[in-house]
């Protein structure tokens, strides 16, 4: 790993370099919550001004960019009894992703492990993951942030360069080739011993902002152990199966496929959707019969794929500890509440 | 526009046709296959015969016993079905399908000839190989002897090389028993077929109760060294396995040497889209064929 040192005055003169021919996303502020606190989202970015790099976490995570919602898998072209099938994976220019905090960088490589690195990788996130420059930057801790338990406060790979915020001037990791070529265009320096030290002032202080923990401790074991616990049924029956927790997840990667018929006949679609193992017919056959047809064994599900069944495939969770899900939470389950009544800890 | 980024197109010199389970272009390869014949079984289930159209395909085309394929009919939908047809008939598949829901009612709409696709095959098989020189139960519940057929199909193409071969078939009335046309062609193979039904009706002249019953039954009739020899597939509703499995397990055949078949909802068949999640895995990729060892250890399997 490469490291260098960028003055912050130069910082609008390296994104005017990305800028340059490629498109942008970075942090912006969509609005504000009653209480005047901005609501941050990720968006398309015109104006080195309009991103917010001191954002605290965006409401909805960058998959929209690299997972939509809504996407179309395939389109088919009727013609009688038969028909031709056209796919498309629907990326054509690289994106550069402009202030990406090392929990969301996490995320990204937790779904490389699923969606690229197992067996059938899937083109759709391919065709973007490979088509991603981003440009990471430090945080500051919030109180729901828990990343530090879940072991992704810092980012080792998948991104380009990195950011971290020493007080006049950037400390810069930088990763990729093409990320070297971008810092070689503007005035950057050799970091010196201060500069090291400086870093490593910053990164004990930003340890010691955390406040939210979870012990992961012996959890894939716990998670099977207190399977049948009572407290599941207590987190079920405060849980409205309403899925934004998935919504907000930068790892939830499920989905349900959708077929629909043009109004003409002669065209159709298959659109993939990204779903929620919270909502009702997630795991419903044909026939009617559901497989987990009560709110706290889909609820029990979740934290049982992301912190056991995931780990059995991959070695670690599939949670970052970035807290969206907690902060959205309608009914106000936190994942740090949950998992520490699952140990039969007091919360 | 000095600065581009170069786009990376993650398809560039790769193949779309060829179905390596590695490729990127294997994730949304469809064969285009047609109906070929419709069978009518019952009142609500059909075999469909569907030919994978390109015949090059068609040869490549390679399943083990026990595989799932899913069927996509543009713009209505895709489902996964276990494959009831013999594996040496590749591409040539028979898929015996219940209609249920909104998937197989438009399908049993469809007439000979019309073009649907084929993704796959997916999934875990019975380990056939593992069993040449054994005794095999095949047990099936209703529609389990749908998958069931696929390797009942095997022993009888290889029937030299497994010893006592038997078929426990339960329905719940006569009228729903699945290929009734061939149950002459498995006897004469050398293949002992037990029916039970769990409600007779006048014409009916075979046992009535459930498929346990067949197994207390024929199990007085065999010695220790059998049971020490014998595989078991098991098929069929849920609630079956534990009864059937538990009836084995009494007779000493290790759970590593049950195999039982699940069903879930899949909705990519690769691991991706988790609707199939059993456990702590997928039944698309671990499964759909479970040894039962594997299947006590899977919270909510059955």
């Amino acid at each position: 790993m490469l490291f260098r040192t960028l003055k912050k005055k130069d910082l609008p003169r390296l994104y005017d370099r990305l800028s340059d021919g490629n498109r942008i996303v970075g942090p912006t502020v969509k609005g504000a919550e009653k209480d005047g606190k901005a609501i941050y989202a990720f968006e398309e970015i015109s104006d080195f001004n309009n991103i917010h790099l001191d954002y605290t976490s965006t409401k909805i995570p960058a998959k929209k960019f690299f997972m939509p919602f809504r996407e179309t898998m395939a389109s088919f072209r009727m013609k009688g009894k038969e028909w031709d099938k056209m796919v498309s994976f629907n990326m054509n220019s690289p994106l550069v992703f402009f202030g990406m905090h090392a929990c969301d960088v996490n995320a990204l490589n937790k779904l490389d492990k699923v969606l690229l690195g197992s067996h059938y990788p899937m083109p759709y996130y391919a065709a973007k993951r490979k088509n991603m420059f981003i440009v990471g930057i430090d945080c500051i801790p919030q109180p729901y942030c828990f990343c530090r338990s879940m072991g992704s406060d810092t980012a080792l790979h998948g991104f380009d360069m990195f950011l971290t915020d020493l007080g006049d001037h950037y400390f810069v990791e930088i990763l990729s080739d093409t990320a070297y070529n971008f810092l070689r265009q503007i005035t950057n320096e050799e970091p010196a011993e201060s500069d090291h030290a400086r870093y490593m002032k910053v990164a004990a202080e930003k340890n010691r902002k955390f406040t939210a923990h979870v012990d992961t401790t012996d959890l894939t074991k716990i998670l099977d152990m207190e399977f049948q616990a009572d407290v599941w049924k207590k987190w079920g029956d405060q849980c409205l199966s309403c899925g934004t927790c998935a919504n907000v997840c930068p790892t939830c990667y499920c989905y349900g496929v959708d077929e629909s018929v043009g109004l003409d006949l002669s065209r159709a679609q298959k659109t993939k959707l990204l779903y929620s193992c919270n909502l009702i017919d997630f795991a419903e056959v044909a026939g009617g019969h559901n497989f987990r047809p009560e709110s706290h064994t889909r609820l029990k599900y979740r934290y049982y794929h992301k912190h056991r069944g995931f780990v059995e495939a991959f070695e670690e969770s599939l949670c970052v500890g970035c807290g969206r899900c907690g902060e959205s939470c309608l009914a106000g389950i936190t994942v740090p509440e949950v998992i520490a009544s699952v140990r039969g800890e007091e919360s | 526009m000095g600065n581009q980024i170069k786009f990376t197109d993650v398809m560039a010199g790769r193949q779309w046709r060829y179905f390596r389970k590695d490729d990127l272009g294997a994730f949304e390869n469809t064969y285009t296959a047609e109906i070929t014949a419709v069978h009518k079984l019952t009142a609500v289930e059909n075999l469909f015969r569907i030919q994978i159209v390109n015949p090059e395909d068609r040869k490549n085309f390679t399943f083990q016993p026990g595989q799932f394929v899913i069927l996509e009919l543009p713009g209505i939908g895709e489902a996964p079905f276990s494959v009831s047809s013999s594996a040496s008939r590749h591409g040539d598949l028979e898929l015996c399908i219940r209609r249920v829901g909104s998937l197989t009612n438009y399908l049993f709409r469809l007439e000979r000839g019309t073009h649907v696709g084929i993704r796959g095959p997916f999934g875990t098989s019975f380990p056939m190989e593992q069993m040449h020189g054994e005794n095999i139960l095949l047990i099936a519940g209703g529609l389990g002897l749908a998958p069931l057929r696929a390797p009942i199909a095997y022993v009888q193409e290889n029937r030299n090389l497994f010893n006592n071969v038997d078929i426990i078939y339960g329905t719940k009335e006569p009228s729903q028993l699945l290929f009734t046309y061939q149950y002459d062609m498995w006897r004469a193979d050398d293949v002992n077929l037990h029916i039970i039904v769990e409600k007779g009706d006048p014409s009916w002249k075979g046992p009535v109760g459930m498929t346990t019953r067949i197994l207390e039954d024929i199990f007085t009739h065999r010695n220790s060294e059998y049971f020490r020899k014998t595989y078991a597939i098991v098929c069929g509703p849920p609630v079956m396995f534990k009864f059937v499995c538990n009836k084995l397990n009494e007779r000493d055949i290790p759970m590593q040497k049950m195999f039982v078949s699940l069903e879930r909802r899949m909705h990519c068949g690769m691991g991706k889209c988790c609707r199939c999640n059993v456990g702590s895995t997928y039944t698309c990729l671990k499964g759909p064929v479970f040894d039962y060892w594997s299947v006590m250890n899977l919270k909510e399997a059955i």
